[in-house]
């Protein structure tokens, strides 16, 4: 018997990671623009699901792919609002990986869309461990949630490509003060940009859903180059 | 609550390691981590203990080392770590600041008998 160390220095979800890899390939190869949609529960990520399916059906075809651990509620609210909707139950889980991701992929005809939206489990923990494999991250943070979540939260918003605050319509009721919300942010993530909307009152989403077909466009144009 | 799956990714990536050496046993498996990667070290001793039942590294001692979440300012260079306070710099309040340390998140090595 002899003893020795072997060296490693290997990420520990690197399992994870090659899968997301994949992911990122098959979505490629279809052409289609992913964005993986982080939240709190309650922040309203389905809300702006309604509202960008709503918005943009008639320039672009919408797949959803819904975590939650439990239910259809939200793939159901994908498909009455008119957009090809498949729900992930993780029977427990507190995030999407890369494998119940693939699954669902493997689910769809890619190549019929422009844009997929994966909705994650709400969570601001577990979620930013586990990379996809879609193209950007995208959270979802709500005025009720307190200005103070970018400080307890610092993996997520560390992780994530674009921030949008939404339910601006209760900022008159909340004592939330926007400028420390971008100071947190701006410290964590200088080079993140943060969007301020309402799905409620439809407030900012104009800005959304330019930001989705300017990142679409720019998306097919590297793929060809 | 991740802590399942990122305890049965080591286990993963350890028995992959010790299988190609031909290990016959494992006993010590070295992690690095981060403060800032959201992962609590008893959880993840705690779901090993059950997980690694009956395979090469039943008996492995997990050895944590845990990185702090460490930042430099921007403007003053302070280096500071986290103390439950906000992140901004506590020597001149900026908020531009960068990541020294505190997002590692890997297996450094293991210790097996072959």
């Amino acid at each position: 018997m002899s003893e020795q160390r072997i060296s490693i220095i290997q990420n520990i979800l690197s399992a994870n990671d090659a899968i997301a890899e994949n992911n990122r390939q098959l979505l490629k190869q279809a052409r289609l623009f992913s964005i993986n949609l982080m939240a709190s529960p309650g922040a309203g990520k389905t809300t702006l699901i309604e509202q960008t399916i709503k918005n943009l059906t008639n320039e672009l075809r919408i797949l959803v792919i819904d975590g939650d651990i439990a239910t259809t509620f939200d793939a159901d609210r994908a498909s009455a609002a008119g957009a090809t909707a498949i729900q992930i139950n993780t029977g427990g889980d507190c995030h999407l990986d890369a494998v119940m991701l693939n699954k669902a992929l493997l689910q769809a005809d890619l190549y019929q869309f422009d844009l997929l939206i994966v909705e994650n489990v709400g969570n601001l923990v577990c979620p930013a461990s586990f990379d996809l494999g879609t193209a950007l991250n995208v959270l979802v943070a709500s005025v009720p949630e307190g200005h103070d979540k970018p400080h307890k939260y610092p993996s997520m918003y560390r992780g994530v490509d674009y921030v949008i605050l939404n339910k601006i319509d209760l900022l008159p009721y909340v004592d939330f003060d926007v400028e420390f919300f971008r100071k947190g942010l701006e410290a964590l993530n200088p080079s993140v940009d943060l969007l301020l909307v309402s799905c409620r009152t439809g407030e900012g989403l104009s800005r959304w859903f330019q930001w989705l077909h300017k990142r679409i466009n720019e998306y097919r144009t590297l793929l060809v180059e | 609550m991740h802590e399942l799956a990122v305890t049965q990714s080591i286990l993963g990536v350890v028995l992959d390691h010790a299988a190609k050496a031909n290990a016959t046993k494992v006993t010590k498996i070295y992690l690095v981590i981060g403060d800032l990667s959201s992962i609590v070290d008893e959880s993840v001793q705690f779901y090993w203990e059950i997980i690694a039942k009956d395979t090469l590294a039943e008996q492995a001692e997990l050895v944590f080392q845990r990185v702090a979440a460490t930042f430099r300012c921007l403007e003053c260079q302070t280096v500071y770590q986290l103390d439950g306070q906000a992140v901004f710099c506590p020597s001149c309040g900026s908020s531009r600041i960068e990541v020294l340390g505190g997002e590692e998140f890997y297996i450094e090595a293991i210790d097996i008998e072959t």
